[in-house]
């Protein structure tokens, strides 16, 4: 063994040196090259958020010049912002790909389910029938989504590829050992597969990415005026026609953004000063409160409720 | 800044929860909302300190039974490296969560309680660690607190883990007294333990090499996905992607295509859309072929001058994953990274025990046994032994009926010269 430091590659060129953001993003497109290699029709679940975002520039890098080997599934919740519809349009259509829009809102009438109600009334839990129902109707596969491990402890466990049954229930005790970077993607006729890419990156390993690949995002990422009701908590979630206010509460105009972008009913902004993709990476930095326990109110209703929402075919 | 993937032994009693706890805790990674929830419930329970175990112990059983079931994975980043932390059970009846925990990871921390000393779970997760590959160790001698931060008990349990490090001819150990309780040596130096010079374990997680390139001096490359873009701008385009398993590959590399034999040349090597004179494991490329070749999913590609093995027989270590047990004859699949060829086990040749190391014979390999094998498959193999590369010697074994992946599998001998001939039962065990 020649000594630390001693020169090894003399009459080589330049060793290539991956950093560590580099192994993620080949881990990444590995994953998603044997989505195509394995699935005969796979989909891409794209919420318009930067986790999808980002899985569309590693799709590019996996397949171009071809074609993606699979369409855009949306979950419209119906909750969303517009700018978010307005940012996934433009995307599909920059990058030519098939986009698919199923709407929570017509779940509910075509299969008589109950609207949410309350004051915050989150279309999240029911997300998961109009997911079931889009699997069904074109027969997916697999279901490629932007979930992280480090996003919350039930997640932790996930597997890259996560075998679900006819109903999409996740049993953690029936995962399959996941070995190496060997994938397999069996199946029996009815189950199928969500595959997560980048569960090995975190919310930080995400923006260095975003940056490093300068990759467009919608602007509600970035520190904006938004008039905010502030809830009991002290979380300010952004005005829309979807909330059910009344006299009690509070309506403050604050600069904000946005750390996850979902069910605007239960996807809380934080205030912030942070305009561009530096300054959010140096709040990120300072910052000690989690992604989801900033901003997700669904998950603060009780202490398993990703796991509980996971069982239930949940992505 | 690069990547180190690490996995941490031991059970719940050694305080490993605890210790994975610790480094989060005291690197600062953990965030404000989750500290809060901590400091909540060391309140509910009147405890003086916050139990750092719970920051790990993720799903509902495992909070109710209080053990670690499945494997979690955990993040934390320092400003020299980013660490993935796979932390499995220590059990045996989980053995299979800790090979899958290891085939992934770098180093093992092997965490023993100061208390305890080493014991046969100390020896089976050292087997497990060094079967799957893993080079770099830390014995993490944890609760020195509770012998008194005793310099004696540390040597005594330092040279007892020497034996086991000789036998299984570990090459890099390093012993670490610590307690992760009190944070004594975990990311800070102890002023407890004075006697000890070293570094600390995350001292010590940020100097180790990190292990790249599974075999630099063998190129490996395996086709996942063949892109034809047919679009009139690009009629005729095919490229191979894949993962590059190992190795450097160079646009003008002479190339042979396996199993098929063919030759042929890199045109070029794409990475995202650009050509690049070289690309280097595990980075994914597309390569360009001079000839036009039939080539599909599961192909090997390598450079001429490169000895892959073909075969279509070979020995293999498996560990055992399934409720029901393996017999002789049985018909399977084995899934080679994107190589899916049916085959048959048609010998079970020996059975290692792992807490002693030695092997005996057997004709059943029953959930978490580890045993030698041989294997037929249908269409031939490349093939590497898992000694020589760690990624092209892996495969799994998959029920060809339900899907279910039966058995973790490295490959042992490829040369039926040194297949396993009549094995005396006593024969000590090697990897």
């Amino acid at each position: 063994m020649p000594r630390a430091g001693a020169p090894i590659l003399t009459a080589m060129p330049t060793p290539i040196y991956l950093d560590y953001l580099d192994r993620l993003e080949a881990e990444a497109i590995h994953i998603l090259r044997e989505v195509a290699g394995q699935f005969e029709r796979p989909a891409l679940l794209f919420s318009g958020g930067k986790d999808s975002i980002a899985l569309t520039r590693l799709a590019e890098k996996a397949f171009r010049p071809g074609k993606f080997p699979f369409p855009l599934v949306h979950i419209d919740t119906g909750h969303n912002f517009q700018e978010i519809i307005d940012f996934r349009d433009s995307l599909a259509a920059s990058l030519g790909e098939k986009l698919i829009v199923r709407k929570v809102e017509d779940t509910i009438r075509t299969r008589g389910l109950h609207e949410p109600g309350g004051k915050y009334p989150s279309r999240n839990p029911l997300q998961t029938y109009t997911l079931l129902d889009v699997i069904e109707e074109f027969e997916f596969d697999a279901c490629i989504g932007g979930a992280r491990r480090d996003e919350e402890k039930a997640r932790a466990k996930e597997r890259i590829f996560s075998v679900r049954d006819d109903f999409g229930q996740w049993d953690p005790k029936r995962q399959r050992p996941e070995l190496w970077n060997i994938y397999n993607g069996r199946i029996q006729k009815g189950e199928n597969v969500r595959v997560f890419p980048i569960s090995n990156w975190t919310e930080l390993d995400v923006w260095n990415y975003i940056q490093r690949e300068n990759i467009k995002l919608p602007d509600i990422y970035f520190a904006h005026e938004r008039q905010c009701v502030v809830l009991p908590s002290g979380q300010l979630l952004g005005l829309s026609e979807h909330l059910n206010l009344d006299d009690t509460d509070e309506i403050v105009s604050r600069r904000v953004r946005f750390r996850t972008v979902g069910d605007s009913t239960c996807t809380a902004a934080v205030e912030s000063g942070a305009a561009s993709i530096d300054d959010i990476i140096q709040d990120l930095l300072l910052a000690k409160v989690s992604e989801r326990g900033a901003t997700r109110l669904d998950d603060n209703l009780s202490e398993t409720g990703m796991e509980d929402r996971k069982r239930n075919g949940y992505f | 800044m690069d990547l180190l993937r690490f996995i941490t032994c031991g059970s719940v009693d050694d305080g490993k929860s605890t210790l994975i706890g610790r480094l989060l805790y005291d690197s600062d990674s953990v965030s404000l909302d989750v500290l809060a929830t901590l400091e909540k419930k060391r309140t509910a329970t009147n405890s003086t300190d916050v139990d750092l175990a719970l920051l790990t112990d993720g799903l509902k059983a495992e909070r109710e039974q209080g053990i670690t079931i499945d494997v979690a994975h955990k993040y934390f980043t320092t400003p020299r490296r980013k660490f993935i932390i796979t932390d499995a059970p220590g059990h045996v009846q989980y053995t299979r969560n800790m090979v899958t925990g290891a085939s992934n990871a770098d180093l093992a921390i092997v965490l023993v309680d100061a208390r305890q000393g080493v014991i046969e779970q100390t020896r089976r997760h050292t087997l497990l660690a060094s079967l799957l590959g893993i080079k770099h160790f830390v014995l993490a001698v944890n609760k020195l607190d509770l012998v008194g931060y005793d310099e004696a008990v540390f040597e005594r349990i330092v040279a007892d883990y020497q034996a086991v490090a000789q036998q299984l001819k570990l090459a890099d150990v390093v012993a670490i007294p610590l307690s992760a309780l009190h944070g004594d040596n975990v990311v800070r130096r102890s002023k407890q333990i004075a006697w000890y010079q070293g570094p600390s374990l995350l001292e010590h997680l940020e100097s180790v090499p990190a292990t790249i390139d599974a075999n630099p001096n063998e190129p490996r490359f395996q086709v996942q996905y063949v892109i034809r873009p047919q679009t009139e701008e690009l009629p005729d385009y095919r490229g191979y992607a894949g993962r590059i398993q190992s190795g450097t590959y160079r646009a003008g590399d002479k190339v042979r295509i396996w199993p098929s034999g063919l030759e042929t040349v890199i045109d070029a090597i794409e990475v995202n859309q650009q050509p690049v004179a070289a690309a280097v494991a595990p980075q994914g490329v597309i390569l360009r072929l001079r000839d036009d070749i039939d080539i599909s999913r599961g192909d090997t590609v390598v450079p001429l001058a490169a000895h892959p093995a073909v075969v279509r027989e070979f020995e293999a270590t498996l560990c055992w994953m399934d409720e029901r047990p393996l017999r002789a004859g049985r018909k399977l699949l084995v899934q080679h990274h994107a190589a899916v060829v049916k085959a048959s086990v048609t010998a079970i040749l020996q059975k290692i025990n792992i807490e002693t190391f030695e092997s005996q014979g057997t004709d059943e390999a029953k959930l978490n046994d580890i045993v030698r094998v041989r294997i037929k498959t249908a269409l031939p193999l490349v093939a590497d032994e898992y000694r020589q590369n760690r990624v092209t010697g892996a495969f799994i074994l998959v029920d060809d009926q339900t899907g279910a992946t039966l058995a973790a599998g490295l490959i042992a001998a490829t040369d039926p010269e040194y297949f396993t001939q009549e094995v005396p039962a006593e024969t000590a065990f090697s990897i």
